[in-house]
């Protein structure tokens, strides 16, 4: 049985090069043995992307991209497609849990400087599938066709009306019409179906390859390549991926999914966070909801969009809230050349640099939950200094990380 | 919802043809409103929503207070008004079982106060209304998400299976980790 096994692997490795891919991304893609609990989140979004792509496929087997049968085709799925609402809820909680999971993701990098020298490029692929993930969750909202849905998204392209000169134009030419109607419903549905998940897998492909040249970070931030057993040319402080870190996040995939299956199972609108109550009554072109606000994951960059009431040299105030926004994710792409610590990871930086990212991190919190709420002068004043230290995190860190006091890295990886 | 989906409550097809369709569908038929679209908005100036996604999206709370909620109100259209949601395009459909309430405003120094004062009495006596709105409320709760007994059901086989997952993926980490530490 195993002369015939090897023997059929020898025939495909004539033709494929399939033992030496297994070898070099699993079997001996050395990872540094000191993992902890923030490096399960990158294969956890593997597994959410996984999700999302499988029942996506089957919700786009009943759901209808007209704007008079988008919201009546989801109902339909929730009662008469057999299991159909737990695929819809897989995929929701999916798109919410996705969220979740990145986010940690990039907050590891934060922590323990996975952003780098030598992994720039690395982050950078990683922002761009941050981007694409965010048009995908925008497009995917727009789908059910409900209240939110709407509303949302005429919030979301009426930035794009703020542009000076071209704004009405783009804005026309993004939607396909004057307004907000089945011409824009069917071209987010082929963005969302199609095109991005497409862009999106190229890109994680990329991420995972660009991260295997360069190697894995680790909580001490130090680079296992350069140390290594003179005889093996392995890496000390290294371990085989496979099987040492394949079955350690088997168990991170099994806790990942208690929570998971627990929300979609007992709690699948999450209090109105994950599926808005709002969203449950089919878009009404004419009525406005009295108080329209994003899906959490959105909400920390909307707060900094609302946060600017005031006309500032010659752009207005709401032209300064769609450049804050924008401002807001894409100054994440810097990063790695804002940062002049002469350490890594936390572990050895000063107290300037946690001190900064306490604040950024509260600052992410407090953003996201004004982002929720109808503004009023007081969460608008909160806004507004809130928005100021989540932007001098990154603009004062070139002076915070040179100046600030560090302990020296260790040689070898701690356990 | 299609009207043979009541099968999963303990009816079969004979019953829900005789005590549900009324305008002669197939029992394997989605349940349409009989109302057409055009006509509600000539009659109501809206299209009356489907109370089974209010259900959702406000609660059942809210929809059995808005049910028993409806007095006479002269400056209407319809005559009717209601006090959880002012100026509904709704009518009061059910004015025959509950008959007619009328407002009451007792102004004080803590403001205004609004109750509703039984003028007319309907077919049913309170208790008995208030009975049957719970019954319809908690039928269009079902309707809003007809397996959401199923999901919880399944949920809790799901969450024991998973447990049973987590021990023995641990206990597999730790057979191959024993040789790292």
């Amino acid at each position: 049985m195993s002369n015939l096994f090897n023997s059929m692997i020898g025939w495909i490795d004539k033709r494929f090069p399939l033992t030496s891919n297994w070898k070099a991304h699993l079997s001996e893609y050395y990872a540094p043995k000191n993992f902890n609990f923030w490096y399960f989140f990158g294969s956890l979004a593997l597994l959410v992307l996984v999700n999302q792509l499988l029942t996506g496929i089957f919700l786009t087997m009943n759901y209808k991209p007209d704007a008079s049968l988008a919201f009546s085709s989801v109902e339909y799925i929730m009662r008469d497609v057999d299991y159909g609402w737990l695929i819809r809820y897989m995929h929701s909680t999916g798109a919410s849990m996705f969220f979740v999971v990145v986010y940690l993701h990039m907050f590891r990098g934060m922590m323990y400087g996975s952003y780098r020298k030598p992994r720039e490029l690395l982050w950078l692929i990683g922002m761009i599938i941050f981007f694409v993930l965010m048009s995908l969750a925008f497009t995917g909202y727009i789908l059910p066709w409900g209240q939110m849905s709407y509303w949302g998204a005429q919030v979301i392209v009426s930035m794009f009306g703020a542009i000076p000169t071209i704004g009405e134009s783009l804005q026309q030419w993004v939607l396909g019409d004057f307004t907000l109607s089945d011409a824009a419903l069917n071209r987010f549905f082929a963005y969302h179906v199609v095109t991005l998940p497409l862009i999106l897998l190229i890109l994680v492909f990329a991420h995972i390859l660009a991260l295997h040249e360069v190697g894995s970070n680790n909580p001490d931030g130090i680079e296992i390549k350069q140390n290594k057993n003179p005889k093996t040319g392995i890496p000390v402080d290294g371990i085989p991926f496979h099987p040492y870190y394949t079955v350690k996040d088997i168990v991170g995939v099994v806790v990942f999914l208690i929570v998971f299956c627990g929300i979609i199972f007992f709690a699948p609108e999450m209090g109105g966070y994950f599926l808005e109550y709002n969203n449950f009554i089919p878009a009404n072109t004419l009525q406005t909801p009295d108080h329209i606000a994003p899906v959490w994951y959105f909400t920390p960059y909307y707060s900094m969009l609302r946060a600017v009431t005031v006309n500032f040299l010659w752009i207005d105030a709401k032209l300064w809230g769609v450049i804050l926004m924008a401002g807001s994710v894409i100054i994440f792409c810097f990063l790695p050349w804002l940062d002049r610590s002469p350490a890594k990871s936390i572990r050895y930086k000063g107290l300037y640099f946690k001190t900064a990212l306490t604040l950024f991190v509260i600052s992410f919190f407090v953003l996201g939950w004004l982002g929720t709420k109808s503004p009023t002068p007081l969460y608008t004043l909160l806004a507004q200094i809130f928005t100021v230290i989540y932007f001098a995190f990154f603009i004062l860190m070139p002076w915070y990380s040179k100046i600030d006091k560090t302990k020296p890295e260790p040689k070898r990886v701690k356990e | 919802m299609r009207y043979n989906r009541h099968r999963d409550i303990g009816f079969n097809n004979e019953e829900i043809l005789n005590k549900l369709v009324f305008t002669g569908q197939k029992v394997g038929d989605l349940m349409q409103s009989a109302m057409r679209k055009k006509e509600a908005e000539k009659w109501f100036g809206v299209v009356p929503p489907d109370l089974s996604v209010i259900a959702r999206s406000r609660g059942a709370d809210w929809l059995y207070t808005y049910l028993r909620a409806f007095y006479r109100d002269d400056s209407t259209v319809t005559g009717w008004n209601n006090l959880v949601f002012d100026r509904a395009a709704m009518p009061h459909v059910l004015y025959k079982l509950q008959g007619e309430q009328r407002l009451v405003v007792k102004t004080s120094d803590k403001g205004e106060q609004k109750s509703l004062l039984l003028d007319k009495q309907g077919e049913m006596n309170k208790a008995e209304f208030d009975k049957f709105v719970g019954d319809l409320v908690n039928y269009l709760v079902y309707l809003g998400e007809p397996h959401a007994n199923t999901r919880k059901e399944l949920g809790i086989i799901v969450m024991a299976f998973l447990l049973g997952m987590l021990i023995l993926s641990y206990a597999l980490k730790r057979e191959y980790w024993k040789d790292i530490h």
